[in-house]
């Protein structure tokens, strides 16, 4: 297995499979949004107790998915970058990060937009919307402690650091937030999570959640090839591309 | 007999290559002088080759073991000056050098206070650094030489500071740790004449 | 030649870091002036009752008590790096997570202690009734090591670096949000009579979690950073 991680490791690899694969997964996810939109806003039937409001989900819930997944990704890649000094997994770790900075604000606007018509605030400081809030803080302050490097290599071993800090705080900080709500309950029970969902509302969430999947990987092998050309900048293979696109 | 070398080393700051394909070898006894006007990369040869800094291509060599892969021995072998003095401002004489001797890999019964009588700072062990001159500061900060019997010395810029009486103290101290079979790698920008004893130079 | 031992070593830095701290005394007291400040502010703009200050009691002194802390964070590598020291311990031969977890116990000690003290004091001053002292001093007792264990991480992220100061306020106030809630639970609890020893071990599960990961981390970030 190890061997994959050097072989596709190796940046003029990853450069030429980012350059092959981003443009499949920007189509894929370009139809998939269209299907799971059309699912969602269109075909799915109204909810019982929310009316048409609540088609927000298909953009909350896969983004609030998404938010959490990316920062994982960000961590495990970062680990790699740093345990066995992989420069593709560092290129992954640092462009990841807007990446998932972007789908946290989506959620949290989504979620707001939820909550005005079901009660009348722009915001509630639900549980699950002041983890993704915090969430959301961890994501900035990775991307400015990476800014605020000068070094590359040091940049990325840094931020490795950070980001497992932040995987290892993040549940205890979801457990704190939750048991922070129960603690200080109002008296509108908050519905964020919908408890029983039915099939014909579930399908068009999957399939948005897919779609959000590979329009990361399009925007995250762009972002990459982008960060490893920069970083290269300097070698061989880099100048010849340069020369190449200048002609 | 010890043996401290380094083979092919580059270093790359900010897209300048500062040096590459950079080599010595050094036995026991020997000195090696770095020469370069400022910002030719003595600090960061320095760096690499106490271990600090990864070279962007070569590897430094501690009989014939890569320093990187058996750090804590290399650490217990090697003494580092800087080019800032590694001393606390708030601390006395006594006291820096006493964490100094804390912190070095082995306890030879060395004695502070006889340490800063040799280094000329006899009376000045109760005196916080603060309170020292620059020349006496760097002499301070040279002290730790003596703590432990290290084998190899790496001085970045070890006369800048000093006064006749403190370079004349360090040439001394270079002496005799040549005589001793024990190797040392400077730094500066003028050249520093020890007589008798061989001196390399590499010019950045 | 006898080899220093690694307990000598712990005691060194300790000792060092003690009397680096109680020499530079200004140091210390800024961050317990700061203290004393937000809690004023915070008067201020509630208004003087005692009936509301009692109920915001808990939260306000464990909010500015973890805003002067993070002030306070920066004096631990700071120096060191400026003045060539930080070098010296990451070329000791000893391990450097020895040095580093007795810098930590010294930053708690030179911080937390005055910061104890004043909290039990501005308690009083914000009407915090008498049987809440007791909890609040068990928060803080477990609360301030994870301040500075997980601050001690931070601060050697971002030790240097420019803009420090506030970059690493922004990275470590969002880690410090699950010891507010426990403590400030805690103390709530206590206010109004019920039982609150379940909070208080969440916390001490905090402070086991920090104690056993932080040293490393931080000693990582430090080899990250400077070698």
């Amino acid at each position: 297995m190890f061997e994959y991680f050097y072989k596709y490791g190796s940046p003029k690899i990853f450069y030429d499979l980012s350059r092959a694969l981003a443009p499949w997964f920007g189509w894929s996810s370009a139809v998939l949004f269209g299907a799971g939109l059309i699912g969602g806003l269109v075909m799915a039937p109204a909810d019982y107790q929310q009316g048409e409001s609540f088609r927000i989900i298909y953009v909350h819930v896969p983004s609030a998915w998404m938010s959490l997944f990316i920062y994982t990704v960000m961590a495990c890649a970062g680990a790699i970058g740093l345990i066995w000094k992989v420069k593709v997994a560092d290129a992954v770790a640092r462009g990841s990060a807007p990446i998932g900075a972007s789908f946290t604000f989506l959620a949290l606007v989504t979620g707001s937009l939820w909550g005005k018509p079901m009660w009348g605030t722009w915001w509630v400081w639900d549980a699950r919307l002041t983890s993704e809030l915090i969430l959301l803080f961890l994501y900035l302050g990775y991307i400015a402690l990476q800014t605020a490097i000068d070094d590359r290599r040091t940049a990325a071993r840094a931020g490795a650091i950070l980001a497992l800090v932040g995987v290892v705080n993040i549940p205890i900080i979801h457990y704190s937030v939750e048991w922070w709500h129960t603690l200080h309950q109002g008296p509108t029970v908050t519905k964020l999570g919908a408890p029983a969902i039915h099939i014909t509302m579930l399908i068009p969430l999957l399939i948005m959640a897919i779609a959000c999947m590979c329009y990361y990987a399009a925007v995250l092998l762009v972002r990459a090839r982008y960060e490893i050309m920069e970083y290269e900048r300097n070698s061989i293979w880099v100048r010849e591309i340069a020369e190449r696109e200048k002609r | 007999m010890n043996s401290f070398s380094a083979n092919a080393l580059t270093c790359i700051r900010n897209d300048v290559v500062l040096f590459s394909g950079l080599g010595f070898r050094l036995d026991g006894g020997d000195i090696l002088q770095i020469q370069g006007p400022n910002g030719s990369g003595k600090t960061s040869l320095l760096r690499i080759l106490c271990g600090l800094a990864l070279p962007d291509a070569g590897s430094v060599l501690w009989n014939e073991k890569n320093i990187q892969d058996h750090r804590q021995d290399y650490f217990k072998e090697m003494s580092y000056i800087g080019h800032v003095n590694g001393i606390k401002m708030e601390l006395t004489a006594l006291e820096n050098l006493t964490i100094a001797g804390a912190l070095s890999g082995t306890n030879n019964g060395f004695t502070p206070l006889e340490t800063l009588a040799k280094m000329g700072l006899a009376e000045y062990e109760n005196t916080p650094a603060r309170k020292l001159s620059s020349g006496q500061r760097r002499r301070l900060a040279l002290a730790r030489l003596l703590v432990t019997d290290t084998r190899l010395w790496i001085l970045d810029e070890p006369l800048t500071s000093l006064d006749d009486y403190g370079r004349q103290l360090m040439r001394d101290m270079i002496s005799a740790q040549a005589a001793g079979n024990g190797i040392t790698v400077l730094a500066t920008h003028d050249p520093v004449d020890i007589q008798q004893h061989k001196i390399t130079m590499i010019n950045l | 030649m006898a080899a220093n031992s690694t307990g000598a070593v712990f005691l060194a830095v300790l000792r060092r870091d003690l009397l680096i701290g109680l020499r530079h005394r200004s140091e210390l007291f800024n961050p317990l002036v700061f203290f004393f400040i937000v809690v004023t502010m915070f008067v201020l703009a509630l208004g003087p009752y005692e009936n509301t200050l009692r109920q915001v009691a808990p939260a306000v002194i464990w909010v500015a008590a973890l805003l002067a802390s993070t002030l306070s964070l920066d004096m631990m590598f700071h120096s060191d790096l400026d003045d060539g020291s930080l070098e010296q311990f990451l070329l000791s031969p000893h391990p450097l997570i020895i040095i580093v977890i007795a810098k930590i116990m010294a930053h708690w000690l030179l911080t937390a202690a005055p910061l104890i003290v004043a909290a039990l004091f501005l308690g009083q001053m914000v009407y915090l009734p008498q049987t809440a002292l007791m909890p609040l001093l068990l928060t803080l007792l477990l609360g301030t090591p994870v301040l500075s264990l997980v601050g001690a991480v931070l601060a050697a992220l971002t030790v240097g670096l420019r803009g420090s100061g506030i970059l690493l306020t922004l990275l470590i106030l969002p880690l410090y949000i699950p010891v507010l809630i426990f403590s400030v639970a805690t103390v709530d609890n206590a206010v109004k009579g019920l039982a609150f020893t379940g909070e208080l071990y969440f916390l001490g599960a905090m402070l086991a979690l920090a104690a056993t990961l932080a040293p490393f981390a931080t000693a990582s970030s430090l080899r990250v950073r400077f070698g």
